[in-house]
């Protein structure tokens, strides 16, 4: 489906642009405004649909197989952690869902590099970062090379 | 170079360089800094690290759970799983290692903030099946991109790398990357000690269901072009299970996920008259597959066969019984949250045609095949196994370092791993970096160097479709139709009709054999001379022209693989019709490939297929 913007609610930020990841949306050089320059690349993943502040954004089903007069709109809340959706099918009929996003503040994950340092000996053995703590088991599982044989089962 | 003589040369050292920022460059990226306190790591991306990769629109579940700490399931049961339903081929090394490490993947994810469903009893996560645990994902990749972005020194977002770039004196290791800036077209080269290829499998390589606006809604999503396979094969790299491609079953033109559909919600398949049909194809199924048929859970390949050959006998469509399940309010909204959390264009597509799964059994279809290496499909590059345990044969100094010394993969990029899915590729991100600072801390001070030769002449390659494209449009009026060049769309479309027709796509019904896939080679390689004259009007269109040159290098890779399996492996995913069953007396290996830039060549090689006893 690609995506659509509205002329009289896009101010021309940015946002989806920056975001999109299949690159397709830009700022039309003649309006200041975003534009869905390339439909049929459009995932309908909403990445510009949630990123734009102005709710500018909205979906039109692909013209190849979605009849019209159906809506998906979507609210992202970060604040709040939740997304909230809202369809409407062609008949009318409404169905609402709400979903938690996220449990914990953005920007709190703490960073790989304010960990203690790791050891030479952790460095040389399979464990990775965090393990086996992270594992919540005693030790990290292995093979012996005696366990792998070739051929036929 | 006239008309964009402003462009810039920008050079990135670093002692890390991670090459795509979906869930394996995260992994890479957050695990590289942990182990590599003083190290310079670069993660470079060709959208925003923020939504790239197949998590940008979130998911529903985690594919890959073992849950040791509640004995659930041991590494050994998902490396069984992984086998089975890959027909007896997986690297069993490989896979055992993402498995035994995966569970501290998913609880730093928990811990970061993924809203991961419990059980309030026991305070388990809620299972969706063995395998798989249920979130509300919608932020999934945000929050895992968060942990990268405060581990990289820096991330390059918007930089498509088009090419590595290997060692002045030493031909077969590699010391970094080339590509340019989508936005303001500066050249970028990026030199490294240890290069990590992260990038995404293939779409749009077979010609797609949707064939207008619709082209982009690609069960995997349409911006996965390829580098994961193009970037080592230019390189040198061996690749394995190329012709291991995957088809989806799936419901129809949204390509909304069944997993939660089949094992959470309970609700099953039926054909057009209310039968259910896969017992049906049981016999026919023995006798391609002798007794791979009886294993349990059955693989996924040969429940698409089921499918298809109901629909070939003309009983489809075939639909999910879900009116059962939907009279619950509780599964019903676990149904619709399952799109809208991954797939919302199924959403989107029901929500037009008053399908509400309450009322109406939506119908299922299967997809046109991709090529990827971490769903149930196991593409990708020939790699070294872990230290500890991997045969001999599979192993050559670091953990996932490919057969180019200082090159390591993770995620689609690496072959023989099946089942990965978001979590394990993430976790093979992390595998991959700890063994790539290992080999910097071997290595001491010693740096590889580029040939200034080398990326200038990959300069002019890489920007010449704007130039060709702004010479050639001089000479027509107007309109898409230039006897001087090919647009990138043009050329897309030509590959997917080459793959579909002769290479076993929807329209051939899977189904290939050896003279339809020499004619295939024949007409990819008019193809690759084509590519020559693609036009770029824009740098979005020269991004789609590299993404295009990455797909087509990634098909003909596949072409020779499918050549080269004298069997039919993997029926419901693809038929060699003149091998027509499967063969373990001459097949029971991998296929090995290797390609010669210089000749165009393809080297074809069996390897051994290593099992865990019992």
């Amino acid at each position: 489906m690609p995506t659509f913007v509205y002329m009289a609610s896009c101010d021309g930020c940015g946002h989806c642009v920056d975001i999109c990841p299949s690159d397709i949306m830009h700022i039309d050089t003649t309006y200041r405004r975003a534009v869905n320059i390339e439909p049929n690349m459009c995932w309908e993943c909403y990445s510009c649909v949630k990123a734009c502040p102005q709710n500018a954004i909205d979906v039109r089903g692909y013209a190849d197989f979605a009849p019209l007069g159906h809506s998906v709109r979507v609210l992202r809340e970060e604040a709040k952690g939740t997304i909230s959706w809202r369809l409407k099918f062609r008949d009318g009929r409404e169905k609402n869902f709400v979903s938690p996003i996220r449990t914990t503040p953005w920007g709190s994950i703490k960073s790989a590099s304010d960990y203690d340092v790791p050891s030479r000996d952790a460095l040389m053995s399979q464990e990775l970062a965090h393990e086996p703590l992270a594992l919540n088991i005693e030790r990290l599982p292995a093979l012996k090379r005696s366990q792998l044989v070739q051929g036929i089962l | 170079m006239g008309l964009f003589s402003r462009r810039k040369t920008i050079f990135v050292d670093s002692d890390i360089l991670v090459i795509g920022g979906g869930m394996a460059g995260c992994g890479a990226t957050y695990e590289s800094r942990y182990w590599g306190r003083d190290l310079k790591i670069v993660c470079v991306e060709k959208a925003n690290i923020e939504r790239s990769g197949a998590v940008a629109q979130g998911l529903y579940a985690i594919n890959c759970y073992m849950g040791m700490q509640w004995d659930e399931n041991q590494p050994e049961d998902h490396v069984r799983y992984a086998r089975n339903d890959l027909m007896g081929l997986v690297r069993e090394d490989l896979g055992y290692d993402i498995a035994r490490h995966v569970d501290s993947s998913v609880h730093k994810f928990e811990e970061w903030g993924l809203p991961i469903m419990k059980d309030p009893e026991t305070g388990r996560y809620v299972r969706e099946g063995k395998w798989q645990i249920m979130i509300h994902g919608e932020s999934y990749k945000p929050i895992v991109a968060e942990a990268a972005r405060k581990a990289a020194t820096e991330v390059y977002n918007r930089i498509m790398i088009t090419h590595l770039l290997m060692d002045k004196t030493k031909p077969n290791r590699v010391a970094g990357a080339v590509g340019f800036n989508v936005r303001d077209g500066n050249f970028y080269v990026f030199r490294a000690k240890a290069v990590i290829v992260c990038a995404g499998g293939a779409s749009h390589i077979f010609k797609p269901r949707a064939v207008g606006e619709g082209m982009g809604r690609t069960w995997y999503a349409p911006w996965s072009s390829a580098s994961a396979y193009a970037l080592p094969i230019l390189a040198g790299a061996k690749m394995t299970q190329m012709e291991n491609r995957i088809v989806l079953t799936r419901f129809k033109d949204g390509y909304g996920p069944v997993g939660a559909y089949f094992l959470h919600l309970k609700t099953y398949t039926q054909n057009a008259y209310g039968e259910d049909y896969e017992p049906k194809w049981y016999d026919s199924l023995k006798e391609i597959v002798g007794d791979y048929v009886d294993r349990h859970p059955v693989p996924t390949c040969l429940r698409n066969h089921a499918l298809l050959e109901e629909v070939k006998a003309g009983r489809g469509p075939i639909r999910m019984v879900t009116k059962e399940a939907f009279q619950d309010p509780h599964k019903e909204t676990v149904g619709w949250e399952n799109f809208l959390g991954m797939t919302i264009g199924q959403a989107v597509v029901w929500a037009s045609q008053n399908i509400d799964p309450k009322e109406t059994n939506p119908e299922l279809t299967t997809s046109e095949p991709y090529v990827m290496g971490s769903h149930a499909t196991c593409s990708g590059a020939w790699a070294s196994g872990p230290e500890d345990y991997a045969p001999d044969e599979y192993q050559w100094g670091y953990n996932r370092m490919m057969t180019i010394d200082g090159l390591f993969g993770a995620g689609d990029t690496i072959g023989g791993t099946a089942h990965k899915f978001s979590s394990g590729s993430f976790t093979e991100g992390r595998i991959a970096a700890k063994a790539a600072v290992k080999y910097i801390t071997d290595l001491g001070n010693e740096q590889p160097e580029v040939s200034e030769a080398e990326y200038e002449d990959l300069k002019k390659v890489i920007f010449q479709p704007l130039d060709t494209y702004a010479v050639g449009r001089n000479e027509i009026v107007g309109g898409t139709v230039s006897p001087s060049y090919l647009l990138p769309i043009h050329g897309l479309q030509r590959l997917e009709k080459i793959m579909d027709e002769y290479v076993g796509g929807i329209s051939a019904h899977y189904t290939t054999n050896q003279p339809l896939l020499d004619r295939g080679l024949e007409l990819l390689t008019m193809l690759k001379e084509d590519l020559a004259f693609l036009g770029a009007e824009d740098l979005h269109q020269l991004q789609r022209a590299w993404e295009l040159q990455h797909r087509v290098l990634a098909s003909e890779c596949v072409t020779h693989h499918t050549m080269y399996r004298k069997e039919t492996r993997w029926p419901g995913y693809y038929y060699r019709a003149d091998h027509p069953k499967l063969d373990d007396t001459d097949w029971h290996c991998f296929t090995l490939s290797r390609y010669d830039k210089e000749s165009g060549s393809w080297d074809m090689e069996k390897a051994p297929v290593y099992h865990i006893v019992d």
